[in-house]
């Protein structure tokens, strides 16, 4: 029963840094309908930059994050700009063989600058505390107390502000956003802003606990884009739900199937639910 | 009965498209369907070319229920369409689109192909063969050669004709085939349509042209929200206040 | 200008291949080289799925590797006879990619991408952890060179370069005469607009499949060839690195070309052997290359000038205006090639 509430809480703590992660890849494909194939390579960024902030200048734990979410979500701004604006009327093809370029760059930028080297964040929440007569480390607490908070604000930043509004207007329509007055670019740029802002604050939670090397984001993002075809492309509730689903099916399956074989649970089910329904689990027609 | 239509219905979540519609198309002659933005015309035509399954209904083309069957399958019994938004091959020339468009009429496969057995260079021959008789019963051997992305509406248009007709079809339907296309150039097309007739091939068109339809058409069934309100021949239609009432909304004049 | 022609650029290279071993007497640039044409040989395979058919694949490195671990497997721990074991391999990565194909190809574009992703990574996955079968990390060592053929061997880096070239021009010529055949045409139609491509007849699931597994076949080959040829393979054939990379080739060549697998390929095993003290790197400069590539030149080099050859021809048909002339402009139409 103990093993259960551990492996329950540990499920909680993995499905809010999906959760995380997924909201970031959501939040661009419902408006652009691009899925980001770079979207691995701003959560590597944004564990590396953290990490080099606390590292090399000494910066406290949350200042680092601060830093980074800012800088990764200028990235994101950047690959909009520069790469799915020019490329906003060709093939869909063309979108992700992009984002593969830029994702292959950045991994490689990372290992040329910082090594290939697995490295350690050291955290600021070593320490365990004992709850209930279990054993939890704090930072694994504060992943799950972050990662919620994160998701409040962005909720509501969403629903009661003008900015939050546009981007869901845009995401149901985009020709429609424009025609009443939406600026979609720079609803565009914002979206990436805060997908990459997503990204870091999710890798910089989840790295104390994981090591910091340059493929760190490719498992991450698969099972992202496992999860926002399962909870629906553009879905914001989807994307959280979806990511706390996966992060209990596999705490659980590491613990009670296999633990080598755990990350091909989130395939198996993408594998499954495709068979069934070609078109994903909430397909909202049109396409 | 050539090809007719019972019941046929379609709903898309709350609404429905197209209600109860029966439909008969005469052989041999040119069929129209007409009515007001948003009669739930082209949706029809989706059902019949099998673009989309209808809700409940049934869809028989000689005889034999065609209702779920995918559009390649259509096709091959004999039922060509063009598209509202021209859908052509952009990226390939005239001739290469009306030649791809006749290889549902032939059989060979990748053996075929990396063997360069006999029967593909046959049926390669048929293509092309094929391919120019489109191209000039259509009237575009000028731009044969030409990319279809640089040609003009018109003769995409009859781009559009053709590849239709590389299908080797029994009955085509044409949705709204004069679109965008101006007066002389609408006559063209008429014409053209009625050289398909001739050489006998049934014609169904979805057009907004009213002038285009009482010249031509030989009979007419007018939707309106999705429902059939009246058929019959130009005359008849011209006549009939449904009809009038359904396009001028309100009391028909006098 | 006639001498410029197709047939003899194409003769003219063929015969630099041949020639190739003997004008270097280099054993590394001869090793090199082969592993060149390896590389092509996959190279073709995601080329006909994603230049002609139009569907992207981001799981042909796990089929390399299947293919590669089928042979690998099979000699080593099956002690079976090399062409035997050569053959079967490419039926099971042949029916593995009929299977995942006939699932796969239901779904469209971005789903699409990702599920052959997933697909990619499960292989590579289990390659990785069923170590009692695969040995997993450690790798498989020991894997045979091709076995004799009658009385010719592969022992040496110069029989195995004319193997590998021989296959490779055997691939070429079955790529050639599918892209220039009606079922070339069908895929060409199915990945300019799937949906036109159905109501003119074209059962797509049926051709996709055919081209998907087309396309793991010739991921299969080149695996098989590769274990052979470099002798021991690890889980690392199957990451989804190695798609990229020859989706790198591919793109830098022209996406949807006959040569563009040739040229793609081998500029960047090149110029990447030239930079060699950037060999981990390669990515710094291949990936925005990649990127700037997709948006500004997607055709690729030989893509464009295809291009430019096309846009020549069509103004010289523009200038040909009377009904005699229309047998000629459909004759210099038909010589216009399926390149794009």
């Amino acid at each position: 029963m103990e093993i259960l509430v551990q492996q329950l809480f540990n499920g909680l703590t993995i499905g809010s840094v999906y959760a995380l992660v997924a909201l970031g890849l959501t939040l661009v494909y419902g408006i652009l309908h691009i899925p980001n194939f770079a979207h691995g390579a701003l959560y590597m960024m944004g564990g590396y930059i953290t990490l080099m902030m606390m590292v090399q200048y000494g910066l406290h734990y949350w200042l680092a994050i601060l830093v980074s979410v800012i800088v990764v979500g200028l990235i994101g701004v950047l690959m909009e700009r520069l790469v799915f604006y020019p490329l906003r009327h060709a093939p869909p093809i063309h979108d992700k063989i992009a984002a593969i370029g830029i994702l292959l760059f950045l991994e490689a930028f990372a290992q040329y600058v910082w090594g290939a080297d697995y490295q350690t964040m050291p955290t600021p929440y070593g320490q365990v505390i004992q709850l209930f007569g279990l054993t939890f480390t704090m930072q694994r607490l504060l992943i799950i107390i972050a990662a919620i908070a994160v998701m409040v604000l962005l909720y509501l930043f969403l629903k009661k502000t003008y900015t939050g509004a546009s981007i869901i207007a845009m995401s149901q329509d985009r020709d429609g956003a424009n025609l009443v007055g939406i600026n979609t670019n720079r609803v565009a740029m914002l979206t990436f802003l805060i997908s990459g802002g997503l990204a870091a604050i999710a890798s910089s939670l989840a790295a104390p606990i994981n090591l910091v090397f340059p493929g760190m984001g490719q498992l991450v993002i698969l099972k992202a884009f496992v999860i926002i075809i399962l909870g629906g492309m553009g879905s914001i509730p989807g994307a959280i739900i979806g990511g706390y689903i996966l992060g209990f099916s596999e705490s659980l399956g590491a613990t009670y199937i296999s633990n080598d074989y755990k990350d091909i649970i989130a395939f198996i089910l993408l594998v499954i639910i495709l068979s069934v329904k070609p078109t994903g689990l909430f397909a909202k027609g049109g396409h | 009965m050539f090809l007719e239509t019972k019941n046929l219905s379609k709903k898309f979540g709350g609404l429905t498209a197209v209600n109860n519609v029966d439909f008969t198309v005469e052989k041999g002659k040119i069929n129209a369907i007409i009515g007001p933005n948003g009669a739930g015309k082209s949706t029809f035509f989706n059902l019949i070319s099998g673009f989309h399954p209808p809700s409940s209904g049934s869809i028989i083309l000689k005889g034999q229920d065609v209702t779920n069957m995918p559009p390649n399958k259509i096709a091959e019994l004999g039922i060509a369409r063009t598209f509202q938004t021209t859908n052509l091959f952009e990226q390939s020339t005239v001739l290469d689109n009306v030649t791809v468009g006749h290889r549902l009429r032939t059989k060979s496969n990748l053996l075929d192909a990396v063997l360069r057995s006999k029967r593909l260079k046959r049926e390669e021959e048929q293509c092309r063969e094929k391919a120019l008789e489109v191209i000039r019963f259509t009237g575009l051997e000028k731009v044969a050669g030409k990319l279809v992305g640089s040609l003009t509406q018109e003769e995409k248009k009859r781009t559009a004709f053709a590849l239709a007709l590389a299908t080797e079809p029994e009955i085509v339907f044409l949705d709204e085939p004069a679109a965008g296309v101006n007066p002389d150039e609408t006559e063209g097309l008429a014409q053209l349509m009625i050289k398909m007739v001739d050489s006998g091939i049934t014609v169904c068109l979805i057009e907004h042209k009213m002038q285009m339809i009482m010249k031509l058409a030989d009979k007419i069934m007018v939707l309106n929200y999705g429902e059939k309100i009246a058929e019959g021949t130009a005359d008849e239609i011209r006549n009939d206040p449904a009809v009038i009432k359904a396009y001028l909304g309100g009391s028909a004049s006098a | 200008m006639k001498f410029i022609n197709k047939r003899n650029i194409i003769m003219a290279l063929v015969l630099l291949a041949i020639a190739f071993p003997f004008v270097t007497q280099n054993d590394y640039f001869i090793h090199v080289m082969t592993l060149s044409f390896i590389w092509m040989i996959g190279v073709y395979g995601l080329n006909l799925l994603a230049g002609y058919t139009g569907y992207l694949s981001l799981a042909h490195a796990g089929f390399f590797a299947v293919g590669a671990y089928s042979l690998g497997l099979l000699t080593v721990k099956a002690q079976m006879n090399f062409w035997l074991a050569f053959v079967l391999a490419l039926i099971i990565t042949s029916i593995l990619g009929f299977l995942v194909g006939l699932i796969a190809l239901r779904t469209k574009e971005h789903f699409f991408a990702i599920y052959t992703l997933c697909v990619g990574y499960i292989l590579y996955l289990v390659i990785d952890k069923w170590d009692s079968l695969t040995e997993g990390v450690r790798g498989l060592i020991g894997i045979p060179a091709p076995a004799n053929i009658g009385p010719i061997s592969f022992e040496t880096p110069l029989s195995q370069y004319y193997l590998v070239l021989a296959i490779l021009l055997v691939v070429i010529l079955i790529v050639y005469r599918i892209v220039h055949s009606l079922t070339g045409r069908t895929y060409i139609a199915i990945r300019n607009s799937e949906d036109l491509a159905q109501t003119i007849g074209i059962s797509t699931m049926k051709n996709k499949l055919e081209a998907f597994v087309l396309s793991t076949f010739f991921a299969g080959l080149s695996g098989a060839l590769y274990a052979s040829f470099i002798r021991f393979i690890g889980p690392d054939i199957g990451n989804i690195v190695i798609t990229f990379d020859l989706l790198t080739y591919l793109l830098i060549g022209g996406i949807g070309t006959l040569s563009g697998p040739i040229v793609g390929t081998v500029l960047v095993v090149w110029i990447s052997q030239q930079l060699q003290f950037l060999q981990d790197y390669r990515m710094l400069i291949f990936g925005p290359i990649l990127t700037l590539l997709v948006i500004f030149y997607p055709r690729g080099i030989a893509g464009s000038i295809a291009g430019w050859n096309a846009k020549r021809a069509e103004k010289k048909l523009a200038k040909a205006q009377l009904d005699e002339r229309f047998s000629q402009s459909t004759l210099a139409a038909e010589n216009q090639v399926k390149e794009g």
